[in-house]
């Protein structure tokens, strides 16, 4: 047999973890034990490979469990998926949140990005040295952490530890993180320029449970989409111009239709929940205050391209809302909104949440789809793209979580979601939070509506976009922002602002390490060009001149790359050189 | 998919059902599946019908073949068996693929007569998705075979013994060919061994170390009067001749065309120069033409094809320009508006079937010929490495992070009887020969089965252990069945 197993077994809770996700084992060839008949006959080989999808939340159970993946536990589980062990390393190193090595008693990850960093994290890294909090408290394993999603509420950290620990904390401190049992995160302040409507329910904190939203006119879109019928749900939605909110852009309506007409009959939904984009934390928000508006969507979404199955991809880094996401599922299986003939169709819909693993890159669809097939979350060549080969190889639709939001306000008969958007406002600004307000809105008009910088005067610079974004220049604080020229691009809706006392060469050598260590390494111009990026901010920091090969760079990853990440990973760097941030007019 | 094999393989693995057959008992499976076929009603009779003779003898030849019989003669649960003659019988679509598994035992060619016969009672042949599918270990076997490299056949599978066909070859090249068939590669090494075969012109083969009874085989090489090895690189062969011809590599090298084992037909262009004095297999075959007297040429590639074309009918409809055109063709292809064919065999398939009737032929189980006994215990057969190739001429000058290397692998259960460890030395011993090896233990393999990988002729030379008893019909020696008992070298531990 050429599939060899590390020599390691698991220890009994390791094995249960994960007997947990895979059922018990059926024979020897599945690590139960040998008896003579395994050696003339084995069952369900093709069976195990096709359970390679729950790879990853085997390994997740058993970082769960332990607190790491012992190779005893990883062995098993290769043993049980039929994996060759090569393979499934590669799967867990891919994630941050999977660690190989044992953890000490509590993993700390802690946000160093751009937000965080301006808010004491460095202070905060130092005082977490790998030792125990305090006397007698946990030992820690510390690791830097890419944005987190608290921008709002910053610094934040991420916790992790045996026995399913795992928790978010905000406004970090040594304190707040060495406490055993937190309240939930801190809730992110949020407001809204004119009405609210995917904000509404989040202000008045009632639809965490199913009567609280459907008090609300919750449920009345997969009503009405019942009563119309598919087709013209489609047709509604791509009559409205309704575009995702992930950052793309692309036209909602076109990929339903696209996978709505396709000849397959297995067919899937996805509800892409892995904010990561440095900046960005409007979906959590979401999420975690109104989690059945984006079941709905998804929904919905089943009901009008004809699948059956809907999964929700959930960073890793979002346990609340996972959690709050989890409790809204339960619930409306058991009040008939998911599971066999929801509201008595005849139409039958469930969905399954899948957790990240720590990979920004997972937010990329694509590479959101192998991940949840239980591989490294490298994204696919495009085309084709996952209206026609998605997950599973099946026509698939994915939208992002306030899209999903969105599909549930205008099928309920509010036509204003295709002009409303979510902006996550954050860094020097006194009240940062998710802002509500209609597309076509400046970014001074949500800077006024913030309160402006602290002690007032101008912003040093605003991020438009977070990482994958630009910085503005002054007088593109006032065009509109929207989802083609002349409008500003207004991409996941982050805006990160920085006062005048930054030291932008630093900002910018984070933003750098940020895609250094988030890209997937699959294509050369973006494994190598990032590490080349960073390197040469280094050297600019240092007082080299370092322009030319840094546009070089830039303009091999964005033409080169297999995927935005590469594609923008110069974007913001171009404009800090273009507004003399950094590398010249303003700077040493 | 359903996999029959005697080991556990990384390709079983993959089914979802494994039958772990008894070496050397493909045939008692093979008629079991048959009999249960018919038993259940679940032939094509009509199929059978149309385009098959000899089915009545077939079904009381396997009449005996019981599920419980078959059973007991291969291992295998009768359950099991029962499922596959279902699963199979069943299938809208089908195919039965197999490769040296099924062809390197004494019986190789009754093997897949077998396998015909269950492909001809289901009608699982010769249309879509359906199929009798040798895996050619090789990207050119199915090539050398259309180029008439058999004793018995010219260009196009056309036969020796025939007159007119050999009057055609003749006119075409100016010379007499024998009418006899000549010898396959086992029978040369008997040739060598009664003194008729003196000399010996190799070309790419390295019978030094890939020979069953490797001892016998390098014995004999070495007593030749004359011996000339034409070759890509110094294999053991080609250390023992008078002569080497350095040749250019096939790939990348030269030009030509490769047939895959689809009977497609493939255009492979020159990329770069051949190092050094390497030159072209065909430009030392006609310089050396010309040496003996006999003017080839130098002829283009291109033209030798287009002689291909011209004496081989099935090939005639394939010119050069076509081949790149089309992205290669399936033979026959027979002039230059034939497309190819896709099914050799959908002829079957034609109202009224064209062609002769496919015939069932009867066969019989016989068990390996090298008996199992208290002084030779446990059945010992070979096979690849995902890592290697062959002798390992073309691999082993190659670091991979997965090789091994060459060791004697058994069961879990054999490796405590004997009170093995992984890694631990141990003398392997056969009737013919003897081998020190590495243990490797794998819970893949059974009690009393053990497996060597070939690859490693220099540190464990597997064919010092094998039979070279062949089957008449193929001239393939029995690689696949070997018995052996191992024996401990080091200290036994408490």
């Amino acid at each position: 047999m050429d599939l060899r197993l590390i020599d390691a077994s698991p220890a009994l809770e390791e094995r249960r973890a994960i007997d947990a996700v895979l059922g018990p084992p059926e024979h020897a060839w599945e690590g139960g034990i040998r008896s003579p008949e395994d050696g003339r006959i084995a069952r369900g080989g093709r069976a195990a490979q096709r359970r390679r999808h729950l790879l990853l939340p085997a390994l997740q159970a058993v970082q769960d469990e332990i607190g790491w993946i012992s190779p005893g536990a990883m062995s098993y589980v290769c043993q049980r998926l039929s994996v060759p062990p090569a393979e499934a390393y590669g799967v867990a190193d891919f994630y941050s949140l999977l660690a190989l090595e044992a953890q000490g008693d509590i993993a700390v990850h802690l946000c160093d990005d751009i937000v965080c960093r301006n808010a004491g994290a460095e202070d905060l890294w130092r005082e977490l040295a790998n030792h125990s909090i305090g006397e007698g408290g946990p030992v820690v394993a510390r690791h830097r952490s890419s944005c987190l999603g608290h921008c709002d509420q910053a610094p934040a950290a991420f916790v992790a530890g045996a026995g399913g620990y795992r928790r978010s904390v905000t406004a970090a401190t040594l304190e707040r993180i060495a406490e055993p049992m937190s309240a939930e995160a801190g809730s992110s302040a949020i407001a809204a320029l004119g009405d609210p409507l995917l904000l509404r329910r989040v202000a008045d904190r009632v639809a965490a449970d199913l009567n609280g939203y459907v008090n609300t006119g919750g449920y009345e879109a997969l009503r009405r989409a019942a009563a119309l019928g598919p087709d013209i749900v489609l047709d509604i939605v791509h009559a409205s111009g309704l575009v995702g909110r992930g950052g793309a852009a692309y036209p909602v309506g076109q990929k339903w239709l696209a996978v709505s007409s396709s000849f397959e009959e297995l067919r899937f939904v996805v509800g892409n929940a892995d904010e990561s984009e440095p900046g960005a934390f409007k979906d959590r928000v979401l999420m975690e205050s109104d989690p059945f508006a984006v079941l709905e969507g998804l929904t919905v979404a089943g009901f009008a391209v004809g699948a059956a199955r809907g999964f929700v991809y959930v960073r890793g880094e979002y346990p609340l809302a996972e959690a709050r996401l989890r409790s809204a599922i339960d619930q409306a299986r058991q009040s008939g909104y998911l599971g066999d003939s929801v509201l008595g169709t005849g139409f039958s819909f469930d969905v399954e949440i899948r957790r990240g693993a720590g990979a920004y890159i997972c937010g990329e669809e694509t590479a959101l789809i192998n991940s949840i097939e239980g591989h490294r979350g490298e994204p696919r060549d495009k085309p084709p793209f996952p209206t026609t080969d998605g997950l599973f190889g099946k026509p698939t639709v994915v939208n992002n979580v306030e899209t999903l939001a969105a599909v549930s306000a205008l099928i309920a008969g509010n036509p204003a979601a295709v002009e409303t958007k979510l902006y996550c406002i954050s860094g020097a600004v006194q009240h940062p939070g998710v802002y509500e307000a209609p597309l076509g809105v400046t970014v001074r008009r949500l800077l006024t509506a913030t309160g402006g910088v602290p002690g007032g005067g101008q912003p040093g610079a605003v991020l438009l976009g977070g990482a994958a974004g630009r910085f503005l220049e002054t007088e593109q604080l006032d065009v509109p922002l929207g989802h083609r020229p002349p409008s500003l691009p207004v991409g996941s809706g982050a805006v990160v602002v920085f006062d005048d006392s930054t030291d932008f060469v630093e900002i910018m050598t984070r933003i750098a390490a940020f895609f250094r260590d988030e890209s997937c390494g699959q294509c050369v111009p973006c494994r190598i060009g990032t590490v080349r990026q960073h390197e040469a901010l280094s050297r600019l920091a240092a007082g080299s001149d370092e322009g030319m090969l840094l546009a070089e760079i830039g303009a091999v990853m964005r033409d080169a790359s297999i995927c935005g990440l590469g594609q923008l990973a110069f974007d913001a760097v171009e404009s800090a050189l273009e507004l003399g941030l950094i590398g010249g007019r303003s700077d040493g | 998919m359903i996999a029959v094999d005697p080991r556990r393989t990384a390709s079983a693995a993959w089914a979802d059902l494994w039958l772990g057959i008894d070496v050397g008992t493909d045939i008692a499976l093979a008629n079991a599946v048959g009999r249960e076929i018919i038993a259940s009603g679940l032939h094509n009779e009509s199929f059978i019908a149309r385009a098959t003779v000899g089915f009545d003898t077939y079904r009381a030849a396997v009449e005996p073949a019981t599920l419980e019989w078959a059973a007991a003669t291969t291992g295998v649960p009768a359950q099991a068996i029962r499922e596959l003659a279902h699963a199979y019988a069943k299938a809208p679509r089908a195919q039965l693929c197999w490769t040296l598994g099924i062809t390197e035992h004494h019986n190789a060619t009754d093997n897949v007569l077998a396998l015909i016969n269950l492909a001809l009672l289901t009608g699982h042949v010769g249309r879509y998705g359906s199929g009798l599918v040798p895996i050619r270990g090789q990207n050119n076997v199915q090539g050398g075979g259309d180029m008439g490299a058999l004793p018995n056949k010219l260009p196009g599978f056309q036969d020796v013994a025939d007159e007119d066909i050999r009057a055609r070859f003749e006119a075409a090249w100016g010379a007499a060919i024998p009418p006899v068939p000549g010898w396959h590669l086992s029978a040369m090494f008997d040739a060598m061994e009664r003194g008729d075969l003196r000399s010996l012109y190799v070309i790419g083969e390295n019978p030094a170390q890939s020979e069953a009874d490797g001892n016998r085989a390098q014995h004999l090489l070495g007593r030749l009067d004359h011996l000339v090895v034409q070759d890509i690189v110094m294999t053991r062969t080609a250390e023992m001749a008078d002569v080497v011809l350095p040749a250019a590599a096939a790939w990348a090298e030269s030009e030509g065309t490769f047939t895959s084992s689809e009977r497609r037909v493939q255009l492979a262009r020159k990329a770069v120069a051949p190092p050094g004095a390497a030159r072209d297999d065909s430009d030392i075959v006609c310089r050396l033409a010309a040496r003996l007297g006999r003017g080839f040429g130098s002829p283009r590639p291109e033209e030798v094809w287009n002689e291909v074309r011209m004496l081989s009918p099935i090939h005639a409809g394939m010119s050069y320009l076509r081949l790149e055109n089309e992205g290669g063709l399936q033979w026959p292809c027979r002039d230059d508006q034939d497309p190819g064919s896709v099914f050799l065999h959908g002829r079957l398939w034609d109202d009224p079937p064209g062609g002769p009737p496919a015939p069932f032929t009867a066969v019989e189980h016989r068990p390996p010929l090298d008996a199992l006994t208290d002084d030779f215990p446990i059945r010992l057969t070979t096979g690849r490495h995902i890592d290697s190739y062959n002798t390992g001429v073309q691999s082993s000058g190659y670091r991979s992070p997965n090789r091994r290397g060459g060791s004697i692998d058994v069961a879990p259960e054999d490796a405590t009887m004997l009170s093995l460890r992984e890694g631990e030395e141990v003398r392997v011993v056969s009737r013919r020969g003897d081998l020190v090896a590495p243990v490797g233990i794998d819970p893949g393999l059974r009690p009393g089965l053990a497996f060597m990988a070939l690859h490693f002729p220099d540190d464990t030379d597997v064919n010092r252990l094998t039979l070279d008893v062949w089957d008449p019909k193929s001239g393939t020696a029995e690689f696949k069945a070997t018995a052996i008992r191992i024996e401990k070298i080091g200290p036994v531990l408490a």
